[in-house]
């Protein structure tokens, strides 16, 4: 069926069926494959997108579901003010290795720093536990959070 | 990629920053010599496999390996610059076609942490080769001998004269020059620039907005997208299937049956996945779906009564001289250790772009080893190699899983009945079932003790399947010097040792694991050597210093000692434990400290490592090793295991194969120890240092010696 979808500010309307994951329209249908697929199950969170700005598993969203909500992936964040201070956050902090889990953490990171600036490791814990790391960044993505926070506060 | 990851747009930091940014000075500013340094484009110098310089000075290095979070497109393009006398940011990096030989003996194949330890070798000369013609083409060409000639800043500098001139001008002169066959190697004692200086990673902007390509985002134009089911059986054949329910369903374009596996192909990743499950495919299982757990682990523990194979080489012992050795000593002491099999499970699922047309195949993955991969494609097409064209992706992780071809050459077998390219992409759930495991080991170990409680007699047989036996049968004499390695040799002096080897398999197909034998044989003797400090009634760090032969041993044991604060008692309510190993040329101590911790057991706090490494290449990178090794290594000590049921492995996903989360991950402090000796390897030690680590604070805290993986298994069961 067509199903208009509103992803990073245009909508966009595709031909798919109605339970058809969020995640597969972002990059099989639109193309755009800065959303990783990594469980299919909503267990490693390298899905994870805004849904009118709450971080959301793409791959236990389906498409209908969307309706009106805005979508915003990791290839408009830097549109973000906060986002984009995530963003250099991770690059100053040197966050990253393998890196295919990274776009996913960095949306639930600015989800949280936009409900909670300045979080504290225990809120920081508890929002990016969603969120696995097969490379083990975890203390650099801890310290690239309080850094974006950080530098959030003194723009 | 290219575009994404320019070194250019990356921040320039500390004297990188005045390197890279001096050059655009220079070139402006100093233009001499002869008619060669032309305005137009002339023809790009290229003396080596590795290395481009285009007649704009833009340097561009072929990574000679596969990029997978290790940090070699950062860590390679530094030993290049350093010769090269440039900021790391001002080289472009582009990942090459996967092709035997295309780097001479520098095989593009990563795994066993080669990179830093073989390129200390080859790169840097290859590096320095680039440079030298250009030294010997500064203006006017060949009168300034290569030994007078610097390359600071993208430019050459004759020291006597101090004329300089850029890279891009002398590029022509350089292209007509030849290429020596050795160029002196700048040294420590020249002052490194790049070398050992903290480098931010090169391809981070990319991966942070999403840019970087792996391989599972490869699109091509009319490329379908297909899923797959194999038979979750080993060795089993695909029976039934409702191929007309799949066809059915919008979007599937074709079903694809193969011997031992069934694909449906689609427009999208959810069209196939729908089809696959209307298709519904039954299975014949055959004769391995009797399998079982217990089953394997008994059949291991029997193996393990056979006589096993003299691992030891020329330092053996025999029977008559172990056992004397054995009846000389105060106390014997024995123990046996089992290792589960354990998944890689990297964060991007197994894929594949293949297009077999005009006789041949083009590949798009990404590959730990592009070279011996498109080999193996043109085998198993039956067409000569070149044929086939590999497109190295990066990869999200690898950890030996894509040391295998296995998942190319399962999209070929789709791919040759596709009129298209076609992406081949495994669920988590086929990935985690259809995986090459870590070998299950089962060691005995034996030690006799003096009246010291110092070893003696050593007595260590290790049982499991050979990887090198199934690769290199050719090679395998009956002992894998995988498996054996860390065992044979081991950190301390041992007087009468004897090791041996005892090959055994079972249904289940095994591959590299982060780590490698080094770590399996790391887990089994510093566990042992701390049952051994125990029974001595020593502090089990002293015991391992008084016990260490090498100086390097010793000094990671003192500054683990020192920085962790081992003097000390630990906190109430803490356990302490140590390991200690020497493997790939680094050095490695750490202290780990654990506390009860609710829901495993008990909760990892605090790591200290200190590492011996050789010259550090890139302080962030091993930095980036040890913290993710320690996460990796914690993950599998805690967690780690595949089990068989009925033939079938019994994990699915991360709910029941669990990773370490970030509320889990402890504090880690890094301490790397200066040197200016050959680099070390930092992609396993890590690993295989915390997983004993983490089990004998296990034991400082509880009591319990865990002799069998995973610990949490073993803490609730």
């Amino acid at each position: 069926m067509t199903i208009t979808v509103n992803v990073n500010g245009k909508d966009r309307t595709v031909d798919v069926d109605e339970d058809m994951p969020l995640l597969w329209v972002i990059r099989d249908v639109l193309g755009m494959t800065g959303t990783k697929f990594g469980c299919g199950a909503g267990m490693c969170g390298a899905c994870t997108v805004h849904i009118d700005g709450e971080a959301q598993f793409a791959c236990q969203t389906p498409i209908a579901a969307v309706g009106k909500a805005k979508v915003t992936t990791i290839e408009a964040l830097q549109d973000n003010p906060v986002g984009k201070a995530v963003q250099q956050a991770w690059i100053d902090a040197d966050v990253v290795q393998c890196g295919y889990c990274q776009p996913g953490q960095i949306m639930r990171a600015t989800a949280l720093l936009k409900a909670t600036p300045k979080p504290t490791d225990e809120q920081i814990d508890e929002v990016m536990y969603a969120n696995l790391c097969r490379c083990g960044c975890y203390p650099r993505i801890r310290a690239a959070i309080h850094r974006a926070a950080a530098a959030k506060g003194t723009v | 990629m290219a575009d994404e990851t320019n070194p250019i747009q990356v921040s320039r930091r500390d004297m990188l920053r005045a390197a890279a940014t001096a050059a655009p000075v220079l070139a402006i500013g100093i233009r001499f010599g002869t008619a060669q340094a032309a305005t137009t484009a002339p023809a790009d110098f290229k003396p080596n496999a590795l290395l481009t310089i285009d007649g704009t000075g833009q340097i561009a290095l072929a990574l000679p390996k596969t990029e997978m979070g290790q940090g070699v497109y950062t860590s390679l393009t530094m030993l290049v610059a350093e010769e090269l006398e440039v900021a790391p940011q001002a080289i472009r990096v582009d990942i090459p076609r996967g092709e035997s030989g295309l780097f001479g003996k520098l095989d593009q194949g990563t795994g066993g942490s080669p990179s830093l330890r073989g390129s200390w070798g080859p790169k840097r000369p290859a590096a320095a080769q680039s440079r030298a013609p250009p030294v010997r083409a500064a203006p006017p060409p060949r009168e300034v001998p290569a030994s007078e000639g610097r390359a600071p800043a993208r430019s050459v500098v004759h020291a006597a004269s101090k004329r300089t001139a850029p890279y891009g001008a002398l590029v022509a002169a350089a292209a007509a020059l030849p290429v020596p066959e050795k160029a002196p190697l700048k040294t420590a004692a020249d002052g490194f620039k790049v070398i050992g200086k903290p480098q931010r990673r090169l391809d981070s902007r990319a991966k942070v907005i999403g840019t970087a390509e792996y391989g599972i985002d490869v699109r091509l134009p009319g490329m379908k997208v297909a899923t797959l089911a194999q038979s979750p059986v080993f060795g089993g054949k695909l029976g039934a299937a409702d191929e007309d329910a799949a066809m059915k369903v919008k979007g599937v374009r074709k079903v694809v049956r193969l011997p031992d596996a069934v694909a449906v192909v689609a427009d999208h990743y959810w069209a196939a996945r729908k089809g696959l499950e209307a298709l519904a495919p039954s299975w014949e299982d055959g004769a391995n779906a009797v399998a079982t757990q217990a089953a394997i682990v008994s059949s291991y523990a029997e193996a393990a009564q056979q006589p096993g194979n003299a691992a030891m080489g020329k330092d053996g012992i025999d029977a008559a001289t172990l056992a004397k050795a054995m009846e000389g000593a105060v106390k014997r002491v024995s123990a046996v250790y089992e290792q589960p099999f354990l998944a890689h499970a990297a964060m991007e699922p197994g894929n594949c772009v293949v297009h077999v047309k005009d006789g041949g195949c083009e590949i798009w993955t990404g590959t730990q080893v592009p070279g011996s991969a498109r080999d193996e494609a043109a085998a198993a097409l039956g067409v000569p190699v070149e044929k086939v064209v590999l497109h190295n992706r990066l990869m999200g992780g690898g950890f030996g899983r894509r040391l295998e071809a296995d998942y190319i050459l399962r999209t070929i077998e789709v791919a040759k009945q596709v009129d298209a390219p076609v992406k081949l992409v495994w669920s988590r759930e086929e990935d985690m079932q259809h995986d090459l495991y870590r070998p299950f080991y089962h060691d005995q170990i034996e030690a006799g003790l003096d009246a010291e409680g110092k070893p003696v007699a050593w007595n260590h047989k290790i049982t499991g399947a050979s990887i090198m036996a199934r690769l290199y049968p050719k090679y395998f004499k009956g002992v894998d010097a995988d498996a054996v390695d860390g065992s044979v040799k081991t950190p301390y002096t041992l007087p009468a040792q004897m090791v041996e080897y005892v090959r055994h398999e079972s249904a289940v197909p095994t591959s590299w694991w982060r780590g490698v034998g080094g770590a399996r044989s790391a887990f089994v003797v510093e566990s042992f050597v701390d049952e051994l400090a125990y029974v001595a009634g020593k502090d089990p760090l002293a015991y391992r210093r008084a016990l260490a032969s090498d100086p390097r041993a010793q000094a990671v044991l003192d500054l683990v000692a020192e920085k962790s604060g081992w003097a000390k008692p630990a906190p109430a309510g803490r356990g302490r434990g140590v390991a200690l190993l020497p493997t790939r040329g680094t050095y490695m101590a750490q202290v780990l400290g654990v506390e009860q911790g609710a829901e495993h057991g008990v909760r990892v706090v605090q790591v200290t490592a200190p590492v011996a490494c050789g010259q550090p290449i890139n302080p962030l990178g091993i930095e980036a090793q040890v913290e993710g090794g320690i996460v990796f290594g914690i993950t599998a000590a805690l967690f780690g295991e595949v089990t068989i049921a009925n033939g079938r492995i019994e994990q699915s996903n991360f709910h029941d194969y669990r990773m370490l989360r970030i509320s889990e991950a402890p504090a880690i402090a890094t301490y790397i120890v200066p040197s200016d000796q050959k680099a070390g390897g930092m992609g396993e030690p890590p690993v295989a240092t915390i997983m004993p680590a983490l089990a004998n604070a296990v034991f400082a805290l509880t009591g319990k010696r865990i002799r069998k993986l995973p610990i949490a298994k073993a803490l609730t069961a």
